[in-house]
Parts: structure tokens; sequence; C-alpha cells
């Protein structure tokens, strides 16, 4: 199986087999990792730039170390300090990243469909690191690979996901890529932070958590986006935890063996216990930070593989 | 001069008929119209061979952008389209910059109107200063200068006070307010309409709801002042039923919808594509469905192209940042004949809505085939296909939704006052 787009823009345009193809590489790259020698040659000789237009520490080492760990050139970008201050649009960005051949771009970008626009605009293959409030598929795809190596299998397994949907891109990108793989999907979270049409999304929602958490195999917490709140959608944090901060007594609904999972940072206190995450036996949060190291490799590599495949196809048309 | 125009199929909107026939023009009004055989003689004999002829579109709520923004559309570009649109009257947007809040600014842009577009143009102005929502504009001598509506055009007035005494005001003079239903702080930073679709895209949405509850709002004023009132646009079944209550309770309302919200919705953004990007933003398809149903029953009175003109580089940045509006008046006609081929609307229903109703809601004679109403005539063919090619449109902008569509319907000729001012080559 292989992995069949020239770009990773988010889980929404891919099949099954694309996500299979990342995970089953994903795995090999998990235990590269755990090695005293930590390297390959994939992306030797590569050019990777990540440009990120909005804050990020945890994603952006984690998509440098990966390309790194390729073998890559890479150089990190902060956008929001340099041109966008100045008004050069994203247009105008990505003409002059065209200058310099980058052959894979990492982008991170706080308008949904920002990182679309780019692809269209430049010639080398695009990573979403996370659009505004619309996908990031990387972390769903470490994500699954958590939930694959944690459960055994990624179908049929019952998950819920608690918190601020609305403004989550990781809680969309997730839904659907475990929709995509045969999982029943509960949302939970109280409803001014549910986005609207959810009911259309084939998941089941619900606002009380101890229901909501009922059997299931799988509790992923959401970071509750403070920054993202422009007005009361919440009484206060403190009610918030008392409904819907995930402790050991809510946990007590879910099955025995429920993994707990977050994709960080956290708020201790706001929406996970602090003890909880700190759990071994229960939470795979330290793992889900070392499987994205993985899957960030086993995209890149994919989309490396792709792009060369089509420029020896096109061979002295591209640059 | 006369001009007979012969088996030509006339779209007559006031009769709601669509039949073969002749209709001679004389002195720039037409001055019969019959289906015997025995015709009058003319200066000039166009034949038609079976294709539609129909009073000229009268267009409300075009933006020409000048002054200020000529680089976007000018009177001559806005004209040529406008003409190869067979839409013979614009009546033109105040949202310029600067404003058109004053006698002297209408006047420049009438001035200019009048030397370079080939059609009729009439200006509106806006209600308030600056379009601010303060302080109201010299409305009595906005009229003199030629004012024929006060419109604030998508910016709607919050202050319900300073609403009320611009509407009292205009009442006192007959003049026509043309607002813009919407909850303003709902609908803020909006890109989308509210559902699955925002939220598979992550975009900001606005509920549907918004629009009736502006609606609600402004009918409690028009009850309260008595104003002469029309809606911009209506896109939303929600707000259909308070508008259809208010026209029973006997107020002084209409209302219109674009061509956008009548042949395309939400999903139609697809992937982020900005041309769709229209305010209010598209609906859902029942939506869509519901308002085609109301312009069937006349309770929304009027189609409108919304032209919009804007350039690439308003248009080339991510959705939520990409500015709203399409260029529409070369292809309000084709986007309309959809409806016609789809069996949704007569054609006699569409020239209803595109020229008899706007004519009559702004007290024009035009938008009738009977003796006596100014020649302002479009003739076309509502089956030749074409595919849309957006560098072929006249107006300077090319950010029109429809790049690359099938659609059906060309125009041949378009006559103002008995004169072509276009001829398809």
């Amino acid at each position: 199986m292989t992995y069949s787009h020239s770009h990773l823009l988010g889980i929404e345009p891919l099949a099954p087999p694309d996500i299979t193809a990342i995970l089953d590489l994903a795995d090999q790259y998990a235990d590269l990792n755990r090695r005293d020698v930590k390297h390959s040659d994939a992306l030797a000789g590569l050019t990777q730039i990540n440009m990120f237009f909005e804050n990020s520490t945890r994603t952006q080492a984690s998509f440098e170390l990966a390309g790194k760990r390729l073998g890559a050139d890479v150089m990190s970008m902060a956008m929001q300090a340099s041109s966008i201050k100045k008004g050069e649009t994203l247009i105008d960005t990505a003409l002059t990243l065209n200058a310099m051949h980058p052959d894979l771009l990492v982008v991170r970008h706080p308008h949904s469909g920002a990182v679309d626009l780019l692809s269209e605009k430049v010639n080398c293959a695009v990573l979403n690191a996370g659009d505004g409030r619309h996908e990031h598929p990387t972390q769903a795809l470490l994500d699954a690979l958590t939930i694959r190596r944690a459960k055994g299998r990624l179908h049929r397994l019952n998950i819920a996901i608690c918190g601020d949907i609305a403004h989550s891109r990781v809680a969309r990108s997730n839904i659907m890529l475990l929709g995509k793989m045969e999982n029943r999907v509960r949302l939970i979270g109280p409803p001014t932070l549910m986005p609207s049409g959810i009911a259309d999304f084939g998941v089941e929602v619900f606002e009380d958590m101890q229901e909501g958490l009922k059997d299931v195999d799988v509790v992923m917490m959401l970071r509750l986006q403070r920054e993202r709140m422009d007005g009361g959608f919440i009484p206060s944090e403190r009610e918030y935890y008392h409904r819907y901060g995930l402790d050991a007594e809510k946990l007590s609904h879910a099955k025995d063996d429920a993994i707990v999972m977050h994709p960080g940072p956290m708020n201790r206190g706001v929406e996970i216990d602090g003890e909880l995450a700190d759990d071994i036996n229960r939470s795979v949060i330290q793992q889900q930070v070392e499987m994205g190291v993985a899957v960030r490799m086993a995209a890149m590599d994919l989309l490396a593989r792709n792009l060369l495949a089509r420029r020896q196809a096109q061979t002295g048309v591209m640059v | 001069m006369s001009i007979l125009f012969t088996n030509a199929r006339l779209i007559d909107p006031e009769a709601g008929t669509d039949s073969l026939g002749w209709l001679l023009i004389k002195d720039g009004v037409i001055a019969a119209t019959g289906s015997e055989t025995a015709m009058p003689k003319a200066d000039e004999q166009v034949e038609c061979a079976g294709a539609c002829l129909a009073p000229g579109i009268v267009d409300i709520g075009v933006k020409v952008c000048e002054p200020g923004e000529r680089h976007k559309e000018s009177y001559k570009s806005a004209g040529l389209a406008a003409a190869a649109g067979g839409v013979t009257t614009m009546v033109t947007r105040p949202d310029t910059l600067p404003t058109i809040d004053t006698p002297e600014v209408l006047s420049f842009a009438l001035r200019r109107a009048n030397e370079a577009a080939p059609v009729n143009v009439l200006p509106m102005a806006a209600l308030t200063k600056g379009r601010e929502g303060l302080e109201m504009t010299e409305i009595g001598f906005l009229m003199d200068a030629g004012a024929v509506a006060f419109t604030d055009c998508d910016r709607v007035i919050s202050n319900t006070k300073v609403f009320s005494r611009a509407l009292t005001y205009a009442r006192s003079l007959g003049a026509l307010v043309i607002a813009h239903p919407q909850e303003p702080i709902l609908s803020e930073g909006a890109a989308v309409t509210s559902g699955k679709f925002a939220s598979l895209r992550g975009l900001p949405a606005v509920t549907a709801m918004a629009e009736r509850m502006g609606l609600d709002r402004d009918i409690a004023l028009l009850e309260m002042t008595g104003a002469a009132y029309h809606a911009d646009q209506i896109t939303t079944a929600r707000a259909l039923p308070a508008l259809e209550r208010a026209k029973r309770n006997g107020l002084n309302i209409t209302a219109g919808t674009s061509i956008h919200h009548l042949t395309l919705n939400e999903m139609d953004v697809a992937n982020y594509r900005t041309f769709f990007k229209v305010k209010p933003p598209l609906r859902a398809e029942d939506d869509r469905q519901a308002v085609i149903a109301a312009l069937r029953d006349g309770t929304i009175d009027v189609i409108s192209s919304m032209h919009t003109p804007q350039d690439e580089e308003s248009k080339r940045l991510p959705y939520e940042e990409a500015a709203s509006g399409a260029v529409a008046l070369e292809t309000l006609l084709p986007a309309a004949l959809r409806l016609y081929h789809a069996e949704d609307l007569s054609l006699p229903q569409l020239f209803r809505a595109m020229a008899l109703n706007p004519a009559k809601r702004l007290g024009l004679d035009a938008g009738r085939l009977c003796a006596g109403a100014p020649a302002d005539l479009v003739l076309f063919n509502p089956d030749t296909p074409i595919v849309l090619d957006r560098f072929k449109l006249k107006s300077k902008s090319k950010n029109t939704p429809f790049d690359g569509a099938r659609m059906q319907g060309k125009v041949l000729g378009t006559y103002v006052a008995g004169q072509p001012v276009f001829e398809a080559p």
C-alpha cells in the first residue's frame, strides 16, 4: 500500500489505504527512534522549510527533529515576526519560497484554508501543520498510531473526544480519520463548544461526561483553547473542570483498560486532572509525543518519494 | 427614427405572457406591439428569428467603484458590462471611496456616469454619513441631486434610534430606504453560513437566523414609522414568513435577492474558493429552494446582480481574509436562465423580478413592453450554450463564481431608449 497524494493538507481527502501506508511506515520509524543511532538518509539532500505563521513549540520541534533524523536540510521560519507584518500576502510568500527551491514545506497558519491556498502556488510537497480551525492531519495520524499500538487495532473502537470541539482542528481531523477507519466516535462537551451541524458528522454527541464515557476504549481530551475564546463560551474554569474535566471518577465509567490521550499542551486542573495525566497505566500522552516524530518522518518520507517520482517523470521540466 | 422587431418571442412581465409577435419602437419609446401578420412600416427592421425580446433589466445594487477605486470598475467598464448583459438601468450603490453621502459627490458620480456609461444610471445615496450609522445624510438635497434610494449597503445601522429617525425623515420625503437585514453582532466576522459545511471547513459562521432577526427588527421599525423599505437580499427560508406577514399587514415593504443566492449554495465554496464569498454568505440548498418559491409566489419581488467588483489581490487570500462580492452584470441573465431551464420560473416571472418590479419600486416607467414605455430592451436567445470565460468579461474585475461554467443564454442586442448599446459580434 502506498500514499497516493502529493501533499498532506488534511485527513478529508485521504482514503484508508493512504492512512495505513503512513502508519505502517511510522511504525518502522518509531522503532528506529528508539535505537542509539537514530538516523536515516531518506531525505538526504532535500530541503525542508517550516513556516509557522502561528506560535508553536511542540509541533515545530517535532517536524524539525523528524526532518533532521531523515537527513534533510531543515530551516524554520517564524513568520508572524517577519514578512506578514510588512503586508506581504501569502501568495507573495509562496513566490519567494519557490525561488529557494524547497522540497518539503511545513506550514501552520491561523486561517482555515490558508495551507490549501499556499499548496496551489508552490512547486513542492506541502504538509499542513494546522490551519485555523480546519485540520491538523499529523496530529490525527499520531493519535491513530498511538491508539493502534496501545489497542492492537484501529477499527471497531469506541472513542470519545471531549472538550472544545468547536475551536479544535485536532478534533476535526480526528473525527474524520477515526470515522474513515470505522470506529464509533462520540463527542462530549458543553453545547457552546460544539460546532454547528455536528449532528450530520456521523458521530454521537453527549453533553454529559459520565454518560458519554460509558464503555469507551479511548478518551481523547482537548485543550481548552483559552486564546480562541472571544467571549463567554463557558461560565468559569472551575465549573468547566467540575462538569467536563477528566478525573478518576469520570474515567471509571469508561472501560477498565481505556487509555487517556491529550494533544498537549495540557491545562492541568482545567480539562484534565494532573495525577491522571501522569498515570502511566492510563495515560499515553508521552507516547503521543513520541509517535509524533515517527508519523512526521513517515509522512515526509512518503511525500518526498512521490515528489521525486513526479520530477523524474517530467525530467528536465522541473527545476 | 423607428425600428420594427419582427418574429420576436415577446416576454411581457406585466401581462405575464410569452408569445410570438412584433414590436415597434419610435423616438425612444415603444409605439406598438402585436401578433397580426399586418405589420406597421418602420425605418429599420430587425428580424428576430424567434429570439426573446424582453424589457431591459433594472438592476438595483450595482457597485461601480467610482469615485475611489477605478482600477476595480469604472462607469465605462460597468456600463459596457451592463449593456453586454442586457442590463439597461444600473441602480448604483454609494459604498464607494469616499461614500456617496453628499449632493456634491453624487453629482460627480452622476456626471461621470452620463459621460461614460451607455446605459441608464440611477444613483443611490447613503442613508447615514460615511455609512457609519450615526447621522442621517441630507436626504432632501440628495433627492434633488438625483438619488433614487437611500442605503448603507451591507452595513446594518445597529443604533435603532438613528435608524428609526432616518426612516421617519425619509417617509416625510417619500424616499425609499434599502437595508441589509442582518443581526450585526451575530454576523460579525462570519465568512459562511453555520452548519456542517462551515464546521468541516473550520470557518467562522453566522446562523441563517441572523437574517430573520434583522428583518424582524426592521419590520417593527416600519410599523412605527411607515417608511418605504426594500430589503436588499432575503436569502433564507426562516426570514420568509416574517416578510410575507409584513406584506399582508400592508406595510410598504418589498424584498430582493441576489442571483448568486438563487443559483449557488454553500457547498459551491468547496475547497475555499473565494470567488464564491459573497455577503450574506451562500446558504444551504433548502434555503435556495425556499427563495425560488418565494420569487414564484411574489413574496420576494426583485432579483439583483449585487455586482461587486474585487481585484485579484483582495480575493487571493485565505477565505476569512478575502473580500466579499462577485461581478455579475454580464452573468445575471444566463444565470437567471438556469432557473428557467430548470422550470423553476417562467420567462415572464423572471423579467417581472429583474425588470418590472424593480422599475415599479423606483417609480420608473421601464420594465414593460406596452406602448408608451421607454424602449429599453434586451434581445436574447435563451438556449444558446456558452462556457463562461472570466477573462472575456467587460468588467475590469474578473471575480465571477461562474468561470468555466456551462450556461445557456446569449444576449444578441441591448437597446436603451431605442438606441442599440450592444450588439452580439
